[in-house]
């Protein structure tokens, strides 16, 4: 199973009567963070893309390319790509690129975003969002699967000849996960391909992610690609721990009650007995996020959300110390106890370039 | 069958409440009549009013809202009753409909009362409350009740029934509606559904 964090790349105030950091601080955090991830032995940096303030990864290959070229282990991802709005032609490019310079550290998550305004900034119409996901996805796929590419469609102007380089690395394209928190439309779309399937949870109750989690499943057995159990599920959390467990809650309080998305609205209690949040010791981040398993089976990726809401850089530097040493040794070995053999790992370069080298009998 | 009376009435007791038990009593009786029975719940917004706020703030609704939004869908007619507040329906009545998926009330028979401290409101009704649950595309039934103050005190005259004779002449429109439409099948597996909907899905 890997585990690893994803990061929105806010710029917000510190409530706490803290600075806001500059849009330079917060690229920079956001790279600390990645190598902090993989000096205690994370799998996975995820960066969102935005396309607005108070957000500043509107560019991440740019950023990946970076912690790509300062690291050695980490997969570098996203959360999420915009298959609507950006040229999948640009993504297919963009993406083979970075896979070369990170030998392979790469794989991306689609979604479709969730700011409105971003469509008509990149021309595009909001309310054909699905048709643009599907449509422009069907498009990444043969960019990245087929040498020369004839196309036509409703999106963006005919393709003759046309030929995206570099080509994916060992002609391997990217591992793709789908994301989604209310569509079951996107659900539909991993499965049917037979993509992986992340749900970002961590602002929703349970018993929804379970219910789009068996969706996929079962729409994943249905298409062809195995059981249910073998599809590919990728999970959010969100945690803030310190030894003992109220004063991670003493010290994470003022941030949830200011934090953008969900701030000002139902109180930390309710919040943490609603959604996948989790602020105390790391134990009870242990016992929360090996609860997950009941929720939507055995799964294979984690991702954790460390760093929004203004909290400062050396406080998530921690977390992550914390996370590294105490839970996520703890969650490898207990995520591993009773679990299936024939359970799948989440595909990587290494398992899709040797799954192709075996000869079909 | 199922009536699901929405009060968003503030004050305990309110006359909110009271006009739609006596709503819920003439749905009753009117569908008794017909052999058929009733059961009521009520959802009273107040009680509800922290949880509404917190689900427009976060998207999803907290189990006690949940379990009225669900009281509220499940329902074979609805009568709902809000005070007027600055010339239309209160703010806590209209956050409970925003928060309720928008294709739900789509054919619901549904009777719609509000209370008001003179009758000079009556028409926030017409112009506000009945405009709201067309574009939702209920079923709204032709008479709706407005309870002004004095009407809790007062009879009818030569121009106009009292209040109890308003009551009975909404809760058989209401009652003749609820009859006729088909029932609602039980509750279908969530993801069955969904499913279900994915069915013209293509992405080859």
């Amino acid at each position: 199973m890997q585990f690893g964090v994803f990061t929105v790349g806010d710029v917000t105030p510190d409530p706490t009567g803290g600075r806001t950091p500059t849009e330079r601080e917060r690229i920079k955090a956001m790279v600390a963070i990645a190598l902090k991830a993989e000096e205690v032995g994370l799998d996975v940096f995820a960066t969102g893309e935005h396309h607005n303030p108070p957000f500043v990864p509107s560019s991440p290959t740019t950023m990946l390319g970076y912690i790509a070229a300062r690291t050695e282990h980490l997969i570098l991802s996203t959360a999420t790509t915009l298959i609507t709005t950006n040229d999948p032609v640009k993504i297919a490019e963009d993406y083979a690129m970075l896979q070369h310079l990170a030998d392979g550290r790469v794989d991306v998550m689609l979604g479709r975003g969730n700011t409105g305004p971003v469509y008509p900034w990149f021309g595009k119409d909001i309310r054909r969002g699905i048709d643009l996901a599907k449509e422009n996805y069907a498009l990444l796929r043969r960019l990245w699967r087929e040498d020369v590419v004839d196309w036509e469609g409703t999106f963006r102007t005919p393709l003759q000849a046309f030929t995206s380089t570099p080509r994916p690395l060992d002609g391997v394209p990217p591992f793709v996960w789908h994301g989604s928190i209310r569509s079951p439309e996107i659900a539909e779309q991993a499965a049917f391909y037979g993509d992986g399937f992340f749900h970002n949870n961590i602002f929703w109750p349970a018993d929804h992610t379970r219910r789009m989690v068996q969706l996929y499943r079962r729409r994943y057995a249905h298409h062809g690609h195995g059981r249910p159990e073998d599809a590919v599920v990728g999970l959010g959390g969100q945690v803030f721990m310190r030894k003992n467990s109220q004063d991670a809650v003493r010290e994470f309080r003022p941030y949830f009650d200011n934090a953008p998305v969900y701030g000002h609205g139902p109180s930390l209690e309710d919040f943490t007995e609603q959604t996948p949040l989790t602020v105390g010791s790391p134990q009870q981040v242990i016992e929360r996020t090996l609860a997950f398993r009941e929720t939507v089976g055995d799964y294979q990726r984690q991702l954790f959300l460390m760093d929004h809401a203004g909290l400062p850089l050396k406080t998530v530097l921690e977390q992550l110390d914390i996370l590294g040493e105490e839970v996520v040794p703890v969650l490898r070995k207990e995520f591993a106890r009773g679990r299936p053999s024939d359970v799948p790992d989440a595909p990587t370069h290494a398992s899709l370039r040797a799954a192709r080298e075996v000869p079909v009998p | 069958m199922r009536l699901t009376v929405v009060s968003a009435g503030l004050s305990t007791p309110s006359s909110t409440r009271l006009l739609g038990d006596r709503l819920a009593q003439s749905v009753t009786d009117e569908l008794a009549a017909r052999d058929h029975l009733l059961s009521t719940e009520v959802v009273e917004l107040r009680e509800l009013a922290g949880d509404i706020a917190s689900h427009l703030v976060t998207g999803f609704p907290p189990p006690r809202l949940s379990a009225a939004i669900d009281t509220v869908t499940n329902a074979d007619g609805l009568a709902v009753v809000t005070p007027v507040f600055a010339a239309s329906y209160s703010g806590l009545f209209k956050s409970f409909f925003d928060v309720i998926d928008p294709d739900v009330l789509t054919g619901k028979p549904v009777l719609i009362a509000a209370t008001g401290g003179t009758a000079r409101h009556s028409l926030v009704l017409e112009h506000a409350v009945r405009p709201l649950f067309a574009y939702l595309r209920a079923v709204v039934v032709p008479t709706a009740v407005f309870a002004a103050s004095e009407d809790w005190g007062s009879g009818g005259d030569a121009y106009t029934d009292a209040l109890p004779g308003r009551v009975r002449r909404a809760g058989a429109e209401l009652a003749a509606l609820m009859e006729t439409r088909p029932a609602g099948g039980g509750p279908e597996d969530d993801v069955a559904a969904l499913e279900r909907g994915l069915a013209d899905l293509r992405f080859d």
